[in-house]
């Protein structure tokens, strides 16, 4: 007999198709649907209907489904955070904490509690044993569809209890396996926004729990352009929206949430040659002195060489700024090395 | 229900469909009787008239209905015509609650509802939906006996109150109401005030007959006494007037059109007769089979704690907390484990919401996140409890020892 693992099925193919590989890899399988959000959402991860697909899977392959509620611990990790992040002027990442505090933190402790051997998600990025005793997190095969940035923040402890099933597989795959097995997730969309904001968007989500601060818009010698509403419908490199004409392509170049002051300025003006990292965290070893580091600062941006001295990356090329709040993953060839959080 | 050497002789065949498996959520629903579903097979096939017809085939099915709406009006102490056939527990309390309150408001009475913060959802929402309507609705808090004080009902009613709803036994921790008293000082206080009972829970283990007695509106379903899902009744008694939530070819007296399901409610009379037949000698065993089930709990596990007062609560009832373990967690560990149990109340997600009932009765999140219910009924075995206490303690230990290590 295999292994007990959990399965975090989302009601996506993607997860549909990692309960059925398990089994097909002989397995002990049991699926596990998180509602996450008690709050209005009709097209968000934790809806109604997309537990009722994660059962009905679940149904299809015979392995027991569960729902858990982790709504509470959802809305204290995730959902504030969020909300005070923007509050504060930075632009969080919220797929982040929610793998590092419910898949990879409360959903992770319950199966540990529940006896299983392992935790297993949809994400596509692959756990990898290493010659010297070590697991190391790599890219998932597709490279278009590639999660390993936002499970930046697992160690050892979690990927030697953690399967991606999918991530040697390309999306076509994905799909393919799971028509194949008559699977109802097979052709289903896939999710790409916050899945705790639908209908209204961000700023409306925003609006309601933030009290919006009117304050000036300013170029980068500080005279005043303009004024604005608040500043959580800004985001450094934002260059829509901005609500004042200079006649010139302008970005947002920074955001005081202090004294409620947007900045604006030239494509020049955005350039750093380092980011300022917190919370930074290792896959394994600190990686010191290593000159074969690539920074990624977004979910599918290009990765750029880079150098870590202490909790800041030096660019081996100017890079257009990060907004606080982000991530900065760093690589090594196809392998998560760590990161952290701009500040 | 996990075929036993000794099993009961109430475990029929179709007790057994889950083979291996140890049914602790009676509350939730019951195995369907072989009696009920020996009552209703004929009406799945050759006997399938409307009873509303003018021929043979439809006179066979409303002697049929009528029938079995005279058995359970006699079982539940009422007259053949106060019984309005409901596609269950949930309908039969909105038909009381809207039907009531807006009827009496309507003809220039009250407009004040008074109820319990841990009714069955059933009546709170339809409790919301009236505020909405511009009611005044006041939802008492409960004492953490899970028992109701007559005399807080009694102080929330005035002249101008159209409804009192107060449930006969609580879905969660099964306490058994004072309706008699309740109904009595409201009386006093209000004379023309309507009372409704959600008898749901009650059936399997008083008789409602008696206990709700002196009450206007009774509300039962099915399966929860051995009938099948989707089939329940309201009693009405004579005089009542409801405004009906459903209007068409003017069914049930006009309180609930729509084509009778006349092999829901001849399965619902004989589950109820069935039960009605064996209650004393059910509420006696499985009394027995609960206490030894929640005192063995209580010996083996560390900081267990009962919520709501074991003597004011129905037979088949044990609702038990374990300090430090989520009781979700604990649901998977004791299902993995052959084990059906239940916490809080299901929402349409299937996931378990915190309960509104042991809120309602003052216990804190915490010890409520830690709570299960363990809901016991007359398909229990002794093997079943023995199965449970051999089961339960081991996960609890299993899941605390994990706390402690993360």
């Amino acid at each position: 007999m295999g292994d007990r693992i959990l399965v975090a099925m989302s009601g996506g193919v993607d997860s549909s198709v990692a309960a059925a590989l398990l089994l097909e890899q002989g397995h002990d399988v049991t699926g596990v649907t998180l509602k996450l959000w008690g709050g209005e959402s009709d097209s968000g991860c934790c809806s109604v209907a997309d537990v009722e697909d994660a059962r009905r899977v679940a149904a299809q392959l015979d392995i027991p489904h569960y729902v858990f509620n982790l709504t509470d611990t959802f809305d204290d990790t995730v959902v504030e955070p969020y909300v005070r992040e923007h509050e504060a002027g930075h632009t969080p990442n919220p797929c982040v904490e929610c793998n590092r505090s419910i898949k990879f933190g409360a959903l992770f402790q319950r199966a540990e509690a529940l006896g299983f051997d392992a935790v297993a998600t949809g994400h596509h990025a692959r756990v990898t044993a290493e010659p010297h005793g070590a697991y190391a997190l790599r890219r998932g095969t597709d490279a278009a569809k590639d999660q390993s940035y936002v499970l930046y923040m697992l160690g050892q402890r979690e990927l030697a209890r953690t399967r991606f099933p999918v991530g040697m597989l390309t999306k076509a795959q994905v799909r393919e396996h799971a028509a194949g097995l008559g699977l109802r997730t097979a052709a289903k969309a896939e999710s790409m926004d916050v899945c705790f904001i639908t209908r209204g968007g961000r700023r409306t989500f925003l609006a309601d729990r933030i009290d919006a601060r009117a304050g000036s818009v300013v170029d980068v010698s500080g005279a005043t352009l303009g004024v604005h509403d608040g500043i959580e419908a800004f985001t450094i490199g934002q260059r829509r929206g901005l609500g004042v004409a200079t006649g010139e392509r302008r970005y947002v170049v920074d955001v005081d949430a202090r004294t409620a002051t947007i900045t604006l300025g030239e494509r020049t003006d955005l350039l750093r040659d380092a980011v300022a990292l917190r919370d930074l965290t290792y896959v394994d070893e600190p990686p010191a002195d290593r000159a074969d580091l690539f920074a990624q600062t977004r979910a599918h941006g290009t990765p750029v060489a880079s150098t870590l001295d202490g909790t800041t990356v030096r660019f081996a090329t100017p890079q257009s700024r990060v907004a606080p709040g982000q991530v900065v993953a760093l690589y090594a060839g196809d392998a998560l090395v760590g990161g952290g959080i701009v500040t | 229900m996990s075929s036993p050497p000794n099993a009961g002789s109430n475990a029929g065949p179709n007790a057994n469909s889950n083979a291996g498996v140890t049914y602790l959520d009676h509350a939730a629903t019951t195995p369907v009787r072989p009696e009920a579903v020996a009552a209703m097979t004929p009406f799945l096939g050759g006997t399938f008239g409307n009873p509303s017809g003018a021929h043979s085939a439809a006179r066979a099915a409303k002697t049929a209905l009528e029938d079995a709406r005279d058995e359970i009006a006699a079982l539940l102490g009422a007259e053949p015509g106060e019984v309005v056939f409901t596609a269950g527990g949930t309908e039969a309390d909105n038909l009381a609650v809207k039907g009531a309150a807006r009827r009496v408001r309507a003809a220039g009475g009250g407009d004040a509802v008074v109820t319990t913060a841990f009714e069955h959802k059933g009546v709170l929402a339809s409790c919301d939906r009236l505020a909405a309507e511009g009611f005044r609705v006041t939802r008492l808090a409960v004492p953490a006996t899970g028992v109701v004080d007559p005399d807080a009902i009694a102080a929330a009613v005035d002249l101008r109150t159209a409804l009192v709803s107060v449930m006969l036994v609580n879905n969660e921790v099964g306490t058994i109401q004072p309706l008699d008293e309740i109904v009595r000082r409201v009386r006093e206080q209000a004379p023309a005030v309507l009372v409704h009972t959600d008898a749901v829970q009650a059936v399997p283990w008083i008789d409602v007959a008696d206990a709700a007695a002196a009450v206007d509106l009774v509300a039962i379903s099915a399966h929860k006494f051995g009938g099948p899902k989707g089939t329940g009744a309201l009693v009405v008694r004579g005089g009542v007037a409801l405004e009906p939530l459903l209007e068409g070819g003017g069914q049930e007296r006009g309180l609930r059109s729509g084509t009778s399901n006349v092999a829901g409610a001849v399965a619902m009379a004989a589950a109820l007769r069935v039960t009605c037949a064996e209650r004393a000698a059910d509420v006696a065993r499985i009394a027995a089979l609960r206490d030894r089930l929640l005192d063995g709990l209580l010996a083996a596990v560390p900081e267990a704690f009962e919520n709501g007062d074991r003597a004011a609560k129905v037979a088949g009832n044990a609702h038990i907390g374990f300090h430090g373990v989520e009781a979700e967690t604990l649901l998977v560990a004791l299902d993995h484990a052959g084990v059906c149990a239940a916490a809080g109340s299901s929402c349409s997600s299937g996931a378990t919401e915190p309960s509104h009932v042991l809120a309602a009765m003052g216990i804190t999140s915490d010890d409520a996140l830690a709570s299960i219910r363990l809901s016991l009924g007359y398909a229990s075995t002794e093997h079943d409890v023995d199965v449970a206490l051999a089961v339960i303690p081991r996960a609890v230990e299993q899941l605390r020892h994990a706390g402690k290590a993360a």
